[in-house]
């Protein structure tokens, strides 16, 4: 480990290395560490647009967050959007990336298509999505009712709008795919001959070789994933809150989008600036609850 | 760990293309057919919305919803139509210049500090780069507003700059690739070209720049990409301007806006099908010609877990 003395660096090298980062320190000072002191302070103030002056607003905001019933239904639809959303995710990307692991002809093309949606702009998802998923004439409802299911009505039934973006989160699975794939070519394929010698079964041989050997990837994909369904904007606001004449089911009503509304519909900046800094304190917590189940899960290999 | 030696990493035979798990066999076994059926069904799925999306956009008005996969009657006039009512070309352009812009910026900005971070020994090294990583963390709506703010009063309001500006200080997880690439390069090499009189700047952009081009190009890519699909961003910056500045995405927004019967429309789902379509093919172009750049850098993105 290098600590620091000051005699192991050379001078014209070390001032050569902090020009070199200074772009990224000049960055971080300005739109990092700098907006998050000014979104702080923001929190804490009334804002106003016009002079763009804060006054002291002291724990209003917060306790306004508190008051409004919009910030915990909101948060409960992502919340339930996110415990429906990533273990769905996880599942169908990692059966994906196992067949795609296991064929011996085609895997490239395969990998191919199924990236696609992945390629697809979050408009035209959205755009393509709100048709299909219409619950008259929507492609899916009549692919259903072929089969004699009468499907719900998707975008209308509050029941119904959740798990509809999951849908299409499910349709753009392909990048939590391609990282399980990675991650399954890296499993030594001699585990598997010396499993199969001593009589294990498919079942048993991804359960103790496949799921312990590729936990660090699952581990990486829950808390990725579960970061972005704590953010989900694109889908939601342009299914539902797009048009502002449309009556939109609240269960449609997303942190997100409800954030984005008091922040540019509202200029309501002070309670927006809370909002994210709740948003932020959440996905801490979230994510040192994983790590710490992570730790004692994920087995990593001997090079970490 | 990642990529490391430049052109065996990314050649055709990548990785990803390799079988692993079981050893290999090339025969057609039940397994491999019913395997292979399944692949084709989800290949199904997969693409039903693209090629619905094709169909929708060739139908007259009226027939969108008969959720045929070839249209009974073709309407190319669509697009003639669509072309007159919305400012497509203007949408695209920008679109265009701004993604381009973006990519350009940060791949070079984050190549410049990822190469301070990999080459230099200097003092705060490891903690101003766990820094760098820890900033990933960070919600963007958590700086969305103050962001705002910034560009409002140093005036940028209404310009394109809020949209690729915070790009000339690099990004944190190009930053990371480019110098996990960057390390992979023998020290050498810069050790001798030193003893040769070259300067810092020259390590920087005569050696570790040209080797490291097929990870540059996973940096350009993956920002033209999000550039281009940058929704929320044009949505705060470019909405309240005129439609013809918008970005494509957000003119898509309009035109599912314009033509939606509770907005007043007339239920011209065609027209917008034909918008969708419109943002959606250069986002395939890039992906046929940069596909395997695309694969290795979302793999990369999991390695560094």
């Amino acid at each position: 480990m290098e600590r620091l003395k000051p005699r192991k660096y050379n001078r014209r090298e070390a001032i050569a290395g902090y020009l070199f980062i200074s772009p990224w320190i000049l960055g971080f000072l300005i739109f990092t560490l700098g907006a998050m002191i000014y979104s702080l302070s923001i929190s804490f103030s009334r804002f106003n647009l016009a002079t763009n002056k804060m006054r002291p607003a002291g724990l209003d905001n917060y306790r306004a967050l508190l008051e409004d019933p919009r910030v915990a239904g909101s948060l409960k639809n992502t919340l339930f959007f996110a415990i429906l959303a990533v273990p769905l995710e996880i599942m169908l990307a990692l059966f994906l990336a196992i067949l795609l692991n296991r064929v011996r002809r085609g895997a490239g093309f395969f990998r191919t298509v199924y990236y696609l949606p992945k390629m697809t702009p979050a408009v035209a998802t959205a755009s393509i999505f709100l048709l299909l998923l219409n619950g008259n004439t929507g492609a899916i409802n009549s692919a259903l009712r072929a089969i004699g299911i009468e499907g719900p009505q998707w975008l209308v039934d509050p029941a119904w709008v959740r798990p509809s973006i999951v849908l299409m989160a499910l349709w753009g699975v392909s990048g939590t795919m391609v990282i399980f794939l990675a991650a399954l070519k890296n499993v030594p394929r001699d585990l598997y001959e010396v499993a199969s010698l001593d009589g294990a079964g498919p079942v048993r041989q991804f359960f103790t070789i496949t799921l312990p050997m590729i936990s660090g990837a699952v581990f990486f994909n829950v808390i990725i994933l579960t970061i972005a369904a704590f953010q989900v904007f694109d889908q939601a606001y342009l299914l539902f809150w797009r048009d502002q004449t449309n009556v939109a089911p609240e269960a449609s009503l997303f942190y997100a989008v409800y954030l984005f509304q008091q922040a540019f519909r509202q200029f309501n900046f002070g309670f927006a600036a809370a909002m994210a800094w709740l948003l932020f304190v959440i996905l801490l917590i979230l994510t040192a609850i994983q790590v710490k189940i992570g730790n004692r899960y994920v087995y990593y290999e001997g090079e970490r | 760990m990642a990529i490391t030696a430049p052109p065996a990493a990314l050649s055709q035979a990548a990785p990803l293309d390799e079988p692993g798990g079981p050893p290999p066999r090339r025969r057609w076994t039940v397994g491999q057919v019913l395997l292979t059926v399944l692949l084709l069904g989800f290949t199904a799925l997969f693409l039903y919305p693209l090629v619905w999306l094709i169909a929708a956009s060739l139908k007259p008005a009226g027939q969108v919803f008969d959720n045929a996969l070839i249209p009974h009657t073709w309407r190319f006039d669509n697009y003639v139509e669509v072309w007159n009512q919305l400012p497509l070309l203007h949408w695209i352009f920008n679109s265009v210049a701004i993604a381009f812009l973006a990519a350009a910026f940060v791949s070079v900005s984050s190549s410049i500090v990822a190469f301070g971070f990999a080459y230099f020994r200097f003092p705060g090294r490891n903690i101003l780069f766990g820094l760098v990583l820890a900033t990933m963390m960070l919600p963007a709506s958590v700086t969305m507003i103050p962001t705002y703010l910034i560009w409002k009063q140093t005036g940028f309001l209404g310009t394109w700059v809020p949209l690729f500006g915070a790009n000339l200080f690099g990004s944190a997880f190009y930053i990371f690739l480019q110098r996990q690439f960057f390390l992979g390069l023998p020290r050498e090499l810069f050790e001798a070209a030193r003893i040769d009189g070259s300067s810092y700047w020259q390590l920087f952009w005569r050696i570790a720049m040209p080797l490291s081009i097929p990870s540059f190009i996973i940096v350009f890519l993956f920002e033209f990409q999000a550039a281009w699909n940058n929704f929320q961003g044009a949505l705060i910056y470019l909405n309240a301007g005129s439609v013809s500045d918008f970005t494509a995405p957000l003119g898509v927004a309009y035109a599912m806006t314009k033509y939606s019967p509770t907005a007043g429309g007339q239920a011209d789902y065609q027209y917008v099908m034909v918008a969708s379509l419109l943002v959606t093919l250069p986002m395939l172009l890039l992906f046929s010609f940069g596909q395997r750049y695309f694969i290795e850098g979302v793999a990369t993105q999991g390695r560094k877990g």
